[in-house]
């Protein structure tokens, strides 16, 4: 009765534990063993994600070990090079700049991954609900239209001077401005997700097993969170990883243009640009944060390139 | 099949209890053109189709691709709207039904796909594409439902140890067992195949089929097998039906259909099909239509059929021939077989 069998038990390229999976009964592999076998054999995700944990680590532990306030002036000893006492050297007001990377990083870091956790799940939700329902789509693609034709910057500026005063008062200075900041970030980035995610959903629910969904009784609902939005994941994970760094870069430019942190409160962002006036003098101003943003959009995409990879059960079956 | 016989009947015959029946269904798809997204126009899909499934039987469904098949069926189990029409599935008018008594319903009816690799979502194994239909419809304990999935398995002949595999690492016949298993999960007494081996090679076509049958006698099965291999329709039909553009043209039992099919399109149809009789293969003239499938949005006047019909006259075109009885029990819809 059987057609051509696949090749039995461990013979079988997914075969996992070799001569494991006799006929009998199969052994329950877990799926999450599958997938961190998978992430592990992406050379490039596996640096990437050692890189991303040494930054988080170094944001994170580095200020107990290098414990120098960022903000202490000292005018003796500015524009110094690397020494001991100031390993990455000191800036125009003699602060010490591997204190103020630690401490840059800290809310680069934060800004960068609940902007982009924000700006997917906008995406993503819009993005659903107007590929895979035909009533919605009209009225959520003009919106998102909408958001795309907005110039951004005046938007920004408005945004920011309308509400900071109000969440500085109601969440301190420092949480009020990251509030904005993030929202502000989130809320005018999510429409590329959202667009690609629907050119998906609305080629994904022409398949038949969506249709086959339908034919068994799944409800709405339940087939989107089954069938449809594990199907898009690729392109949500690759707008993760391009989320995290245009965050970034966005709160840089917000800080350059002084909307964004206070300007003794330091980031990646506003340490790159106050480097860049001095930067024929001491050049290693700018290459450092500069590095630290390359390196964690880099790892961040390399491990969006590899969680894509072992989500998907195709690849991972090789 | 010991009771061929009694199934004979083209039609509910006193005997044969009716499972399905189709009034007069009509699946229209509107045409929107313009700024405004005005309704210009309609592809008539299916126009007016009226048909019968006997309890037990398998009634064949062919025509040329895009004359309306997919559509019927789909219809039938409320997958696409209805413009017209009735459906009544086991005495119960399931045409309007909506919301949990649809989903209801469902358990009665499912379908097997075309394309077994485009109907299996890639992103979940084997184990959960079966499982499916149970998670929504009964509340097993994960052991029950394990216990079931593996009697699925066994019942289309795939192996336990396959059950946390994905589709990919499946050959097409396989991929299609997989695609019955979850059809039968929720004991359906009616199902429609909708061109379930096409896909297939033909070593595995075979094997398919068998199972299919196999899987009918043993669970008393209907089906509504739709195809466009000639061949295996009459291999797995008890009553086949033809369609052309969207209308029945005929229906009759097999064996009357294959030897004196009565409307001119079966005629051309049937010419093409090889005979395995040498003598009468020797003997068989084709029939070559001329000319393409008009557009089913700008259907023609009268008989769909006229276009291309080698006996078409004047009243062909003003008037649309009912599908009606026929004195040797066919159904059919020409004015020529009165
Ligand atoms: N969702 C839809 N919207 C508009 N037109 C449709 C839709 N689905 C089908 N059609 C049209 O209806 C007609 C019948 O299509 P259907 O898929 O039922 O044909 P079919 O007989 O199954 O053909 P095939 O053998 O190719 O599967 C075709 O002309 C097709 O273009
Ligand atoms: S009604 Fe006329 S056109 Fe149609 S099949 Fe009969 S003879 Fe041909
Ligand atoms: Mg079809």
């Amino acid at each position: 009765m059987t057609d051509q069998p696949i090749p039995a038990g461990g013979a079988t390229p997914a075969g996992g534990p070799a001569l494991v999976a006799a006929p009998a009964m199969p052994k329950h592999r877990s799926q999450w063993s599958d997938v961190w076998r998978q992430f592990a054999s992406h050379r490039g995700a596996l640096a990437g994600m050692a890189v991303f944990l040494f930054i988080i680590l170094l944001c994170t532990l580095g200020a107990f070990i290098h414990d120098v306030d960022p903000q202490k002036l000292d005018i003796r000893a500015k524009n110094q090079l690397m020494s001991w006492e100031h390993p990455l050297g000191t800036d125009n007001l003699g602060r010490d700049m591997l204190a103020q990377i630690i401490a840059g990083g800290q809310v680069s870091l934060a800004v960068g991954v609940t902007a982009m956790l924000l700006s997917l799940l906008v995406g993503t939700l819009i993005g659903v609900l107007s590929g895979y329902f035909r009533r919605l789509d009209g009225p959520l693609m003009r919106f998102t239209d909408l958001f795309l034709a907005l110039p951004l910057l005046p938007l920004l500026l408005v945004i920011i001077m309308l509400f900071r005063d109000m969440l500085r008062t109601a969440f301190g200075p420092e949480s009020g401005i990251f509030i904005l900041i993030v929202f502000v970030i989130g809320i005018t980035s999510w429409m590329q997700t959202a667009r690609i995610v629907r050119g998906d959903v609305l080629a994904l629910k022409e398949r038949e097993f969506v249709l086959a969904a339908k034919s068994i009784g799944t409800p709405s609902r339940r087939i989107i969170l089954r069938h449809i939005l594990p199907n898009v994941l690729s392109p949500i994970m690759v707008s993760a990883t391009l989320g995290v760094a245009n965050a970034i870069i966005t709160e840089s430019a917000l800080s350059f243009l002084g909307l964004g942190f206070p300007s003794d409160f330091p980031t990646w962002g506003r340490l790159l640009y106050d480097g860049a006036n001095f930067m024929t003098l001491t050049p290693d101003r700018v290459i450092w944060p500069g590095l630290a943003i390359s390196l964690t959009v880099l790892s961040v995409n390399y491990i969006g390139d590899g969680l894509r990879d072992a989500l998907d059960p195709r690849i991972r079956g090789r | 099949m010991s009771d061929a016989a009694a199934l004979d009947a083209p039609r509910a015959a006193p005997t044969a209890e009716t499972l399905l029946r189709v009034q007069n269904l009509s699946v229209h798809f509107p045409i929107h053109k313009g700024l405004l997204r005005r309704q210009v126009g309609a592809v008539q899909a299916v126009d007016e189709v009226s048909f019968d499934v006997l309890k037990g039987e398998t009634l064949g469904l062919v025509g040329e691709s895009g004359c309306g098949k997919s559509t019927t069926g789909r219809a039938i189990l409320r997958l696409t709207p209805i413009t017209q029409g009735r459906v009544i599935l086991d005495g119960e008018d399931i045409t309007h039904i909506e919301g949990e008594t649809l989903r209801q319903r469902r358990r009665k009816m499912q379908m097997i796909f075309q394309d077994p690799q485009a109907s299996l979502n890639p992103r979940m194994n084997v184990s959960g594409i079966i499982s499916e239909p149970l998670v929504e419809h009964r509340s097993l304990s994960r052991k029950q439902m394990q216990e079931r999935v593996y009697e699925l398995m066994d019942a289309v002949g795939l192996r336990r140890s396959f059950a946390n595999r994905y589709p990919h690492e499946f050959s097409g016949g396989q991929r299609q067992r997989i695609g019955i298993a979850r059809a039968l999960a929720l004991d359906p007494g009616f199902i429609v195949c909708d061109e379930p081996i096409a896909a297939l090679d033909v070593s595995i076509q075979a094997q398919v089929v068998n199972l299919l049958e196999e899987l009918q006698q043993r669970l008393g099965l209907t089906y509504l097998f739709i195809s466009h291999d000639l061949s295996m329709v009459r291999h797995m039909a008890t009553r086949v039906a033809v369609m052309y553009l969207g209308r029945m043209v005929e229906l009759a039992p097999r064996e009357k259909l294959y030897s004196v099919p009565r409307h001119p399109y079966t005629q051309a149809l049937l010419s093409a099909v090889p005979e395995p009789d040498p003598r009468r293969e020797a003997t068989r003239q084709r029939i070559i239509l001329t000319g393409d499938v008009p557009s089913p949005a700008n259907p023609p006047s009268g008989c769909r059929f006229r276009t291309r019909c080698p006996h078409a006259f004047d009243r062909c075109a003003v008037e649309t021939p009912a599908f009606r009885k026929l004195s040797d029990g066919h159904f059919a819809a020409c004015h020529l077989s009165e």
